[in-house]
């Protein structure tokens, strides 16, 4: 088995433990945290990828490389946010104005 | 021997997954996710892939992993209750299913394998860049990079958005609400002069080796919250017009920049041909400042009221 197809796998692997995680995770952060070990293995698949495609002198095909780059500081925001929402959600419960997790039934 | 070092990267990687998934205490789990990133970094160079690799261990283990710690530290919500066992069992199903399919299309994967690496080489000379990486960022999907930019301030204007009215033009909490103490002071003063001047070489050196602005972004990002956290620095006021300026200089430096292409040059995002170089660096040195800023004050979070400190 080529290097390739073994991190390939193995980011097969990852994709999947973070599906399970999004789906059972307990809590916002889990989730937040299981959404990011998603994003790791979809961008190791597409480095597999880009591995393959070395050519031209280069180790790898740059274009993926540099759209994985992209991705890693896209998925950064969306983690950043998500995580100040769950703090807000905090806070409000602090209060008391409490948004429970739960939808309540009659709004 | 190197595939047995592949596999043992591997088995770290999933191993390290399996624990930031698993049960137990916020912290562990951020600690895992965190340990995760950096064996990704690893797997990275594996690839032949440095940029990304410093850009997953700065980004993506880094500056994610410190603000999934404070936010750990500040969500005091009760766990809700593990979901029934028929639910795990579907869920352990589901992802099966998305291993399989995965793991089909790697063993089908087209051979063999399409490429763009010809066409960055044949036209990276008229870029006057050495790295790749950065030549196919800012000049030949430019448009990427310009819409990053944005996103990243998009999420920080939404991180702000969540502190009421009367905090909107404050300071953000602090970040480290640890007792004083010496060492911290001491090693900020010692790391963080030459961790600016890391960044600053990972910036300038991205054109010609791995490196460029968000792995220099980042690194001066982490610089500038360890210097913070020491009381070296004082936590920004977010209403600061300096503050702000720094923040819009990539975006919108770079949006001028394309815009001009249409004037200068024959489309938008384009260079002007013969200053190609002066031009890249400049809206690089734009989008790193601009990063650093805007990373930084991510992870520092919405603005709150002095009295709840």
């Amino acid at each position: 088995m080529s290097a390739e197809t073994l991190f390939g796998l193995a980011a097969a692997a990852l994709c999947a433990i973070g599906i399970y995680g999004l789906m059972v995770g307990r809590g916002a952060l889990a989730r937040l945290i299981a959404f990011n070990l998603l994003g790791g293995g979809v961008f190791v698949l597409f480095g597999v990828v880009a591995r393959r495609g070395a050519g031209a002198g280069f180790g790898g095909d740059p274009v993926p490389q540099a759209l994985v780059i992209t991705g890693i500081v896209v998925a950064f925001s969306a983690t950043a946010l998500g995580a100040a929402l769950v703090e807000r959600l905090a806070q409000l419960r602090a209060k008391g104005g409490a948004p429970s997790e739960e939808p309540e039934a009659d709004t | 021997m190197s595939l047995a070092f592949d596999a043992l990267l591997c088995l770290l990687a999933l191993l390290a997954a399996l624990r930031a998934v698993a049960a137990g205490e916020g912290f562990s789990r951020v600690a895992a996710f965190m340990a995760y990133g950096l064996i990704l970094g690893l797997v990275w160079v594996r690839l032949a892939a440095v940029d990304v690799a410093l850009t997953e261990v700065a980004v993506g283990s880094g500056v994610t992993g410190l603000v999934l710690l404070r936010a750990v530290a500040r969500d005091d919500a009760p766990a809700p209750l593990a979901a029934g066992l028929a639910y795990r069992l579907l869920a352990g199903v589901v992802a099966l299913l998305v291993f399989a399919g995965l793991a089909a299309v790697v063993l089908l994967l087209p051979e063999p394998a399409p490429s763009l690496a010809p066409e960055v080489a044949r036209h990276l000379p008229a870029t006057d860049l050495g790295n790749p990486i950065t030549a196919v960022l800012i000049v030949f999907r430019a448009l990427d990079t310009l819409l990053e930019t944005v996103v990243l301030l998009l999420a920080l204007i939404g991180v702000w958005a969540l502190s009421p009215d009367r905090t909107w033009a404050g300071r953000p909490a602090v970040l480290l609400p640890a007792p004083w103490s010496g060492a911290l002071e001491f090693l900020a003063r010692l790391v963080v002069p030459v961790g600016v001047l890391v960044g600053l070489y990972m910036f300038w050196a991205g054109a010609d080796v791995p490196g460029g602005a968000f792995q220099g972004g980042a690194v001066l990002a982490a610089m500038a919250l360890m210097a913070i956290a020491a009381g070296l620095l004082p936590r920004p006021v977010l209403a600061r017009r300096r503050l702000r300026a720094l923040l819009l200089a990539g975006p919108f430096g770079f949006l001028l920049v394309g815009v001009l292409g249409w004037v200068f040059a024959d489309a938008f995002l384009a260079y002007p041909p013969g200053v190609e170089k002066a031009v890249i660096i400049l809206v690089e040195a734009a989008i790193t400042l601009s990063i650093a800023v805007t990373l930084a004050l991510l992870v520092l979070g919405p603005p709150v009221a002095e009295e709840t400190e």
